[in-house]
């Protein structure tokens, strides 16, 4: 059974490694549009991907997050990346399949999923 | 409307996270022997007034500007309407806001739980610096999991920490599993 104490084991593992991210802003930012519009759109499965992937591949330069209504609720499940000095990337129509890929296209190797971009979208 | 009842519980504890809330709690409380399923979620955001809190569940007034219309609670309420139970709002001006919402717990009409335990994971990753306690019962016996005791044992590591992520989500799903008595 999961117990709380594991979590001191964590924190003093997490405390040794270099680059955990203190300050949010510096690094890569992933939200989640997580309004009524999307989560009956699907956005709350696809949140919890992009945190699973992230934390697979350890990413600590990536942070995982939410905003309200972005107001394009027909390409709901919408998310968007910022990059610093880059801007913004907005993802539409986001299904938790689509994560791996633009985890590793996008957040690792910085190159964003064009096609499944709102620039793309239909 | 929602697909599930754990969809509207991420959504309407939105509203929380809108009105500032430092602390959220979910309860999500199941009697077998009464057939009632109540979900509490409290806040203790800025609360609303007396007229706010009277039209919150109107899905044609919303305090947003960008449209005119807010579907969280509404849809919340309809689910428990039609399944026999009822939604009541409870709420002041600086004194949080509280949301009970009860289902007959066989009713045909009451829509399935879902994922509550992604509900809550997804709503400590979101907004890692509000604190979050989840209480599911069953009868007579509960599990939960409290930010606050998680914040203790973690120090200055952030809720949102991937490592800390992963302990929250194995940690619902094994709590889970042990209440609801399912053979993992």
């Amino acid at each position: 059974m999961k117990s709380i104490a594991e979590l001191q084991a964590l924190r003093d593992e997490m405390q040794g490694k270099i680059g955990i991210r203190h300050d949010s802003d510096a690094g890569v930012r992933v939200v989640v549009g997580m309004a009524t519009c999307g989560i009956a759109a699907g956005a709350r499965p696809v949140l919890k991907a992009f945190a699973d992937e992230v934390g697979r591949r350890g990413l600590t330069h990536v942070s995982v997050g939410q905003t309200g209504c972005i107001g394009i609720c027909q390409y709901e499940p919408v998310v968007e990346v910022y990059e610093p000095g880059k801007g913004k990337t907005t993802y539409v129509k986001v299904v938790p399949e689509m994560v791996p890929l633009i985890v590793s296209q996008h957040l690792v190797n910085g190159n964003p999923v064009v096609e499944y971009t709102i620039g793309s979208a239909k | 409307m929602m697909q599930d009842l754990s969809l509207s519980i991420l959504d309407v504890a939105q509203n929380s996270v809108a009105a500032g809330a430092s602390f959220l709690s979910v309860t999500v409380d199941e009697q077998p022997a009464r057939d009632l399923l109540r979900v509490v979620i409290a806040d203790d955001g800025r609360g609303m007034t007396p007229e706010e809190a009277r039209r919150a569940a109107d899905p044609f007034y919303t305090t947003r500007t960008t449209r005119t219309v807010g579907l969280g609670l509404p849809f919340f309420k309809m689910a428990a309407d039609l399944s026999g139970g009822g939604l009541t709002i409870d709420s002041a001006p600086g004194a949080g806001t509280t949301v009970t919402a009860e289902f007959g717990l066989t009713n045909i009409d009451r829509p399935p739980l879902g994922d509550v335990d992604e509900t809550v994971a997804v709503l400590i990753q979101g907004s890692p610096d509000m604190d979050v306690l989840y209480v599911r019962r069953l009868g007579d016996r509960q599990m939960s999991l409290d930010t606050r005791v998680l914040r203790r044992a973690l120090g200055d590591i952030p809720l949102d920490a991937p490592g800390v992520s992963r302990f929250i989500g194995e940690y619902l799903a094994q709590h889970t599993r042990e209440l609801l008595a399912i053979d993992s």
